[in-house]
């Protein structure tokens, strides 16, 4: 069988990103704009409402980060299209059409908990926090399949200095928007919902843990996790929650939405390891995005060097 | 008895035309799976992860058709369209057919055929295990699909043999619903077709024995 590869697709060339984003003002845009001229469109959508930095597809201004790979990206195409975000639906292909008009604007993100500052912030002041960062990372789905995503976003311990964790905070419970108007998969108990998801304190302090806001040097598409979401390289990508709304600094584990499912089959660590099998499957290797050849998974998705030490003494097969 | 024969062919006769057309119309409609998977495979179109794509599709269809074969002669029954069992055969083949690609994907494009991983998947894996016996047990029946085989196991034989292809089916059902890893709505749906078909079975057994031995039933209350 005659298997075609995906073309590599630069951002670049998916233009009308804006357009589509919002068909009923690409429609009243293009009303207007009666004689079908697609620039006349685009400044029609642009006066009928302001865009501020919450809106997907705007351009991000970040710096080059010192975490990086060499490795061939992901096309865009794929990262938007593949996604396993069960808030809009189990099925990998539907986020894309049904995030389409998911509102990101206003949206605050409530801080809280065991910290000095408790504080609710508005998305552009959280932005705002630190120097957003363009960061290549590989990202394994706990599924055995895999991508390379340029994300942009500045280390989650910029945040954790800000608010102020007290001597009681061991633990960083995230929280999911809860908004079944939007959010269709909300609707069906599949999860417990919200969606939470946790990490202990030194890994959320860890440089490599990402308060993410943009990949493709563009804010987040909605079925990415939009506004704001956290991407943690080395654990399986259901521990990367997205739309994120609540932060919490806990003194015990927090429950995370897998776990509270399956818990013999989605542990709170959740790191990356090929010597540890799903109970149904092998996590050995995994199918890299547009290629045909399966690869071996690598210990902590390749971050061994950087993460490993914080589980020294730990038995990684119990605490899975 | 020859009567009898006589009438079958002659409404063999009459009905020849548009069975053969329905025929061509079922290959048609069964080969559609394959043929659209094969198109978008060579079009770019099966998506951010074809090989995974090819795999579901395949596994759909060969359940999806299993559990149509395993509706006609519940339909045959009921409607008492007799002519309905010649389609049986071709149907339940097809089943077989997308179960060999699926399973031929997964020995190809997921194990590039490496036996030893092949071997311990299948032992470590309740879903893979059960997902094979499922196709070994269509194997026989593919095979003894022949009007000679018929002939050559005597029809009594052949029957009990082909009772497999509840097992087979059954087993099919509970691969799919081990494999999934949370929307279990498809694999339900799948089940709960499967309880009716395999029910009616029962059921008319059941009828069946009352039937033969009322007195017996009665006199045991």
């Amino acid at each position: 069988m005659l298997i075609k590869k995906p073309a590599d697709i630069p951002s670049s060339e998916i233009t009308p990103k804006s357009v589509y984003m919002n068909r009923r003002q690409f429609i009243t845009g293009a009303t207007v704009a009666a004689g079908g001229a697609l620039a006349a469109a685009y400044t029609v959508s642009e006066l009928t409402e302001p865009s501020t930095a919450a809106e997907a597809n705007t351009k991000l201004s970040a710096v080059k980060s010192k975490y990086d790979t060499d490795e061939k990206q992901t096309p865009y195409k794929d990262i938007t299209n593949y996604n396993n975000f069960y808030e809009f639906s189990t099925d990998k292909y539907g986020p894309a059409e049904l995030a389409r008009n998911f509102r990101t604007n206003p949206w605050q993100v409530k801080v809280g908990g065991a910290v000095g500052q408790k504080k609710t912030y508005d998305l552009d002041s959280l932005m705002k926090l630190a120097t957003l960062e363009d960061r290549i990372y590989r990202l394994r789905c706990v599924e055995g399949w895999s991508m390379v995503i340029p994300w942009v976003g500045f280390p989650f311990s910029n945040l954790i200095n800000q608010v102020q964790p007290t001597s009681k905070a061991k633990y960083v419970m995230f929280t999911t928007l809860w908004d079944p108007g939007q959010f269709p998969g909300q609707r069906a108990q599949v999860l417990d919902w919200p969606y939470t998801e946790g990490l202990r304190m030194d890994e959320a302090m860890h440089p490599l843990t990402l308060l993410t806001f943009g990949l493709y040097g563009e804010t987040l598409p909605n079925q990415d996790g939009a506004p704001v979401r956290i991407v943690v390289p080395w654990k399986y990508g259901f521990k990367s929650i997205k739309s994120i709304v609540k932060i919490d600094f806990v003194g015990s584990e927090p429950p995370t939405a897998w776990n509270k499912a399956t818990p013999n089959e989605y542990g709170f660590y959740s790191n990356v390891n090929p010597n540890v099998d799903h109970p149904r499957w092998s996590q050995a290797t995994e199918r890299r995005i547009g290629e045909f050849l399966k690869r071996k998974t690598l210990m902590f998705n390749g971050y061994g060097d950087q993460v490993a030490s914080m589980y020294n003494g730990m038995d990684l097969k119990k605490y899975y | 008895m020859p009567e009898r024969l006589h009438s079958v062919k002659e409404s063999h006769v009459r009905r020849f035309g548009w069975i053969a057309l329905l025929k061509v119309v079922l290959w048609v409609l069964c080969l559609s799976p394959a043929g659209l998977l094969a198109w978008k495979a060579t079009h770019d179109e099966l998506g951010a992860n074809p090989l995974s794509e090819i795999t579901l599709s395949t596994g759909h269809w060969t359940l999806y058709l299993l559990l149509i074969t395993l509706a006609v002669s519940p339909l045959r029954k009921i409607t008492g369209l007799n002519w309905l069992i010649r389609f049986r055969r071709p149907l339940g083949l097809f089943a077989f057919f997308y179960g060999c690609l699926h399973l031929m994907t997964y020995l190809w494009f997921d194990k590039f055929f490496d036996l030893h991983e092949i071997v311990k998947d299948v032992y470590k894996r309740p879903f893979i295990t059960v997902g094979m016996s499922a196709w070994l047990l269509m194997l026989p029946l593919a095979l003894t699909s022949t009007a000679g085989s018929i002939r050559r196991l005597g029809g009594k034989r052949w029957q009990t043999l082909h009772r497999l292809v509840y097992a087979s089916a059954i087993a099919g059902v509970i691969h799919f619903w081990w494999l999934v890893k949370r929307d279990l709505t498809r694999p339900e749906r799948m089940a709960a077709i499967l309880v009716v078909l395999l029910g009616f079975r029962i059921v008319q057994r059941m009828l069946a024995l009352r039937e033969q031995r009322p007195a017996a039933v009665i006199q045991r209350g």
